[in-house]
């Protein structure tokens, strides 16, 4: 495997407070890769000892094999950042900011032909000659993202990028950032909408508390969970169900009911046949594959932390 | 250093130097007008009341030292805000994601200021020369002590807004350090005109080797050797230039 970015024992603290303990996990070059976790799990705090934004208390990262201290200046040329948060330069327009991110980087005119289609690409030619100060949110963000394409990265590092968005905007970003994956850049995604991730990556690592808990494919996360949802939509509220089955219901509302099976224990015609014996009618059926969601609650609340799970988790 | 290392000090140095040239009112003509209004009130009070050196009147006396007051504020005003700004908006993380080094950041930061020091200076001095008459002994010297004068202020600005993390702790920095230094420091009067332990404290200050350095300059006259002068503003140079590049390779409350 060639790894884009390699993240070796890294442990960052902060006076008592140890915000990222010993994490190891490796990039593959040209993959989509997810870094997820709660809020305050040690995620933007990993991106900036990777960016150069902060100093690791021990340990090392390489970008496309620079190590981003003793070889910071080819690690920063390989890495593009998008930033979390909307910050700008209130005194440019938008072509200004670009044209002197990419002079930051040894670039001059060449690159304008480069900028021009970026501002294209990300739909801001109307805005090129628009100070920062005017644009709204959603345009900020775009600005963001084609700064830290100016220089055109290897590896680009999304810091929940679709923070706040809205839905037309956060499918255009998923649309590009597929896009720049297609075209070979390696993507580093850090969010904590699962679903975002679940669509995007196709290598996922998860981080809780600072620590690495899981760093697997997409599909061997996935099928770490053994359990299935089963919905039900019965012919009638009145019924009375087998004592086999009531430990398996999740949610049971007037004529529906959503059961959790596990895949090798509880068989789907068993099921069936257990309603059938109890003359339930069954009018209607779904079963549902478990989520990401599901697997990072299972991962993140294995670890010990119970408030994991207690936190609000957008599917 | 490669073509391509210099278009990145380039772009910074012009980014700065573009950044207050897009407010020049108030980073230049500001400066040029508080300069001729002191020298409107104190030329008309003390002109004929004092003299300081011979055959020069007092208001060309008090002309290098407002240049010399205007080159130390303007200068320190340029990288300190922009520091602090930048910190502020957060927007300091795009030049700390590129790959430009402590030194280049330094470089840039400074050869800005000096930009502005000296276009500030060069402003206040065409406006006084339509009022009084002031020749210049020797430009080399005027152009070497307003250069050291702007990077000086420069680097205590690159200091004070790495170091401050609000504009309060700045305005600190600006009102209760540089203001007493420049103004304690001879722009007003020579300081043999002062008490003696006042010229004892005067001759701690760096501000005044560099205003007398700068006067000596125009009149070829000053209270101090200007070799002096030039020595210690060019170690005092050094030793904040030192200090701050240690700062910025640390990541001293820049890279945490």
């Amino acid at each position: 495997m060639i790894t884009a970015v390699s993240i070796n024992a890294v442990s960052k603290q902060f006076g008592a407070l140890n915000a990222v303990s010993n994490v190891s996990l490796d990039v593959p070059k040209g993959s989509f890769f997810g870094l997820l976790g709660p809020n305050g799990a040690g995620k933007s705090t990993l991106i900036n000892i990777m960016s150069g934004l902060m100093k690791a208390s021990s340990g090392t990262v390489s970008v496309m094999g620079h190590d981003v201290v003793s070889s910071f200046r080819q690690a920063r040329h390989a890495l593009g950042v998008v930033p979390q948060e909307l910050v700008y330069d209130p005194f440019f327009t938008v072509r200004e900011i670009l044209r002197l991110q990419s002079g930051y980087f040894g670039h001059g005119k060449e690159n304008y032909a480069w900028i021009d289609e970026l501002l294209e690409t990300l739909t801001l030619n109307d805005k090129a000659d628009t100070n920062m100060h005017d644009l709204s949110g959603g345009m900020k963000r775009r600005v963001l993202i084609a700064q830290a394409l100016v220089h055109k990265p290897d590896v680009v590092v999304l810091d929940e990028p679709t923070a706040g968005v809205d839905v037309e905007l956060r499918q255009a970003l998923w649309q590009f950032t597929q896009r720049l994956h297609a075209d070979g850049h390696t993507i580093v995604l850090t969010t904590h909408y699962l679903e975002e991730a679940e669509a995007l990556c196709e290598e996922i690592a998860i981080i809780n508390r600072g620590e690495l808990v899981v760093q697997e494919s997409k599909q061997d996360l996935l099928a770490r969970c053994p359990y299935r949802s089963l919905r039900l939509t019965l012919s009638t509220a009145d019924y009375v169900l087998p004592e086999s089955l009531q430990p398996l219901v999740v949610e049971a509302e007037e004529n529906c009911l959503l059961l959790r099976l596990h895949k090798s224990e509880h068989h789907m015609g068993d099921v069936l046949k257990a309603l059938q014996v109890a003359g339930i009618e069954v009018t209607d059926l779904r079963t549902e594959e478990a989520g990401l969601e599901e697997v990072f609650l299972e991962l993140t609340s294995s670890t010990g932390n119970n408030a994991v799970s207690e936190q609000k988790v957008p599917a | 250093m490669s073509g391509s290392r210099w278009r990145g000090v380039y772009t910074l140095f012009a980014k700065e130097v573009w950044r207050f040239l897009k407010v020049f009112v108030q980073t230049i003509l500001t400066p040029v007008v508080t300069a001729l209004l002191y020298l409107l009130v104190f030329g008309q009070a003390l002109e004929g009341n004092v003299q300081v050196y011979e055959g020069v009147s007092y208001s060309a006396f008090l002309i290098p030292g407002l240049m010399m007051m205007s080159i130390i504020q303007n200068a320190f005003a340029n990288t300190s805000s922009s520091l602090i700004q930048s910190k502020m908006m957060g927007n300091l993380v795009f030049v700390l994601l590129s790959p430009i080094t402590s030194v280049e950041f330094f470089v840039a930061h400074i050869a800005a200021a000096v930009v502005r020091g000296v276009l500030v200076a060069l402003a206040v001095y065409l406006v006084a020369i339509f009022f009084v008459d002031l020749p210049i002994g020797s430009l080399w010297v005027v152009l070497v002590f307003a250069v050291l004068g702007s990077a000086t202020l420069g680097v205590l600005g690159l200091i004070a807004g790495i170091w401050a993390e609000k504009f309060d702790q700045l305005a600190g920095f600006q009102n209760f350090f540089i203001l007493p230094l420049s103004f304690l420091s001879g722009v007003f009067y020579s300081i043999h005109s002062l008490p003696g332990v006042w010229q004892t404290v005067s001759q701690f200050n760096p501000f005044f080797y560099l205003i007398d350095g700068f006067r000596y300059g125009f009149f070829l006259a000053s209270d101090a050797d200007p070799m002096l002068s030039l020595a210690v503003s060019v170690v005092f140079l050094l030793g904040l230039s030192a200090m701050a590049v240690l700062m910025l390779q640390k990541g001293y409350k820049i890279r945490s």
